[in-house]
């Protein structure tokens, strides 16, 4: 088991390396911020076995933290980053801590229902901008050393932070902290009975969940240079969900992929399309870059129904 | 007469608006705990069949003519019947597994469902006006009390108690609290159970899209007018608790009138009052007012 893995990790590492080179910069810090939030997520889903329908509240609220820090108090991109995480970690120990309180479906629930009332606060907030949002968040210089504004050196400062945060998951993982969650997720009353306090557990792997959710998304609003109501409206929460579950749920290289092939697809979706429009001759197909969700919630009822191991999931054997 | 330095008509007719919202909350709500009490399935795609019973009355009127009153029984049957596909086509393979699937389910089907509407109706409101026999107001004497909301509120709460005598006192009403209790047991009775629940899912789907024909006229309809009304539904749900079906009308009734009450005094709070609620409730009830664990 263990050398698929560092295979793998290998290949992604040297792939990621020569990327920029082909292809544009943003997009794939695009594609490794979102790479790093699904990560964030699966750590509760596919190894906790907690849905949260939330997500979005951590993302998108460190994108507003960190933007705020850097563009109006001056504060460096680490520096900015830092405190989006810290602030997507205390604002993480909130809502799971409420959240907690209550089991299975009510936790996805309670975890909407929070993160909604964190968007109306986002939305009638002064400091967020409301409709607005964020812009021009400036990029300023790495550690006053690398300049940022140059995609490439920013390119690889993201590579670092989104590998970092992967090692992090992958750490906790395979740590005596990460063998109780999986127990929690097997069996929660078990695990009771063996004596853990559970809740203890679930808080602190969700308050580490917001936090990693939380450094994507301040990377995101650093490489973006906006942070805008999108990031924190429940729909956010949805694709960080369909990420993880076209990848392959509680896998490790399930939420890259699935990361990968979404963001593609929301990018491309437009041009196929147009694509079947000139095939099939009916004109609304046209419309369909404009209409995502159709798109996605097919993705979404496919893979729940015929496809719930994922991408990855079908190459590993159970 | 003045309270709080405001008229009593004016505080009167915030009190009704937020009646009419909490005779949404309470239909809602009711559906969810009816559907989730047999099928075990969080049906996310309820605000997507409240919006299917509000834009299928507003088609009807607008490519056929077909008026309000026929549409108030026709829109709930033809969105019943969109929910029995979904219960035979989909739902149904995902009974035996965790109940996350169910919920990621319905989920997918309301953004494919509110992408397909938008796509051709955009997101924009359409406008629907109330009937003849019901537009209009009239003076109480101590307010004013526009004839529509006040219909709204009274067939909703009609509609809420007649599901609560058919699920509590007659033998249909049995048949269901028993499959709640023991599917397996039900169906050892000879009771065809498959059917029950598909049934059952269609009925849920059909209050919902009753209260979206109830809607239509009041609130702009829009393919995306369910998607907000649906989480708020959902905090409802977290502060009743889905274990009683009288639970969910009196919280859905109550949190409508707390939050007209906020509109009133403090405006800026009244989208986010009822998470406040949910929030307190979680500290002090954790298993909600009327609560059951499941």
């Amino acid at each position: 088991m263990r050398l698929p893995k560092h295979w793998f990790l290998m290949v992604m590492i040297v792939l990621a390396i020569a990327a920029p080179f082909t292809a544009y910069p943003i997009f794939l810090m695009k594609i490794l911020c979102f790479a790093l939030f699904a990560a964030a997520f699966n750590l509760l889903l596919g190894f906790t076995g907690l849905l949260s329908f939330g997500h979005a509240a951590f993302f998108g609220g460190a994108g507003y933290c960190a933007g705020y820090f850097m563009r109006d108090m001056g504060a460096g991109p680490a520096l900015g980053i830092l405190l989006g995480v810290v602030f997507a970690a205390a604002l993480g120990a909130l809502i799971g801590g409420l959240a907690i309180r209550r089991q299975g479906i009510y936790f996805s629930m309670i975890t909407l229902a929070l993160a909604q009332m964190f968007y109306f606060i986002c939305l009638q907030a002064p400091a967020s901008g409301g409709e607005d949002g964020f812009q021009s968040i400036p990029r300023g210089e790495l550690f006053g050393l690398i300049d940022l504004q140059n995609d490439l050196n920013l390119y690889y400062f993201v590579l670092v932070v989104v590998l970092g945060g992967f090692l992090f998951i992958q750490r906790i993982i395979s740590s005596p902290f990460g063998q109780v969650l999986k127990a929690i997720k097997e069996n929660e009353p078990r695990a009771i009975s063996l004596g853990y306090k559970v809740n203890r557990f679930k808080f602190l792997v969700f308050v580490l969940s917001a936090a990693l959710a939380g450094l994507a998304g301040g990377v995101q609003a650093l490489v973006l240079g906006f942070e805008t109501l999108t990031d924190v409206h429940w729909t956010m929460s949805g694709l960080v969900i369909l990420m993880t579950l076209v990848g392959g749920v509680g896998t490790f290289a399930g939420p890259f992929v699935g990361a990968l092939v979404i963001v593609l697809l929301e990018h491309r979706v437009g041009e196929i399309g147009t694509f079947l429009a000139q095939i099939t001759g009916v004109s609304w197909f046209n419309s369909l870059g404009e209409s995502v969700t159709i798109v996605t919630g097919l993705i979404f009822v496919l893979c729940v129904m015929a496809f719930r191991r994922g991408l990855v999931g079908i190459f590993i054997k159970k | 007469m003045e309270i709080f330095g405001l008229s009593s008509s004016a505080l009167l007719s915030q009190l009704l608006l937020g009646l009419v919202n909490g005779s949404f909350y309470a239909i809602l709500s009711l559906g969810l705990a009816v559907i989730f009490g047999l099928l075990n399935v969080i049906n996310f795609s309820h605000g997507a069949m409240f919006m299917l019973g509000a834009i299928v009355t507003w088609m009807a009127g607008q490519y056929f003519g077909i008026n309000y009153w026929v549409m108030l029984l026709l829109s709930p049957i033809v969105v019943g019947l969109v929910g029995i596909v979904i219960e035979r086509l989909l739902l149904r393979h995902l009974y035996q597994l965790d109940h996350l699937y169910g919920l990621l389910l319905t989920f997918g089907l309301t953004l494919f469902i509110e992408g397909v509407l938008r796509s051709i109706y955009g997101a924009s409101g359409l406008a629907y006006s109330a009937p003849e026999l019901l537009s209009g107001s009239t003076d109480l004497g101590f307010m004013v009390l526009p004839n529509y909301r006040a219909w709204v509120v009274f067939s909703s709460l009609t509609v809420c108690f007649a599901t609560w005598y058919v699920i509590e006192k007659t033998s249909i009403g049995a048949y269901l609290r028993a499959g709640t209790e023991n599917p397996k047991l039900v169906q050892a009775f000879g009771v065809n159970f498959p059917l029950m629940t598909t049934l059952t899912y269609g009925f849920g789907v059909a209050l919902a899209a009753f209260s979206g024909v109830l809607a239509a006229p009041i609130i702009q309809v829009s393919p995306l007018m369910g998607s907000n009304l649906i989480i708020v539904v959902f905090a409802v749900v977290v502060i009743g608790g889905m274990g009683s079906i009288m639970g969910s009308i009196i919280t859905g009734l109550g949190l409508g009138l707390i939050e007209g009450l906020t509109k009133v005094f403090y405006p800026q709070a009244s989208s986010t009052v009822v998470f406040a609620i949910m929030v307190i409730v979680l500290l002090f009830r954790p298993a909600g007012l009327f609560g059951r664990e499941k």
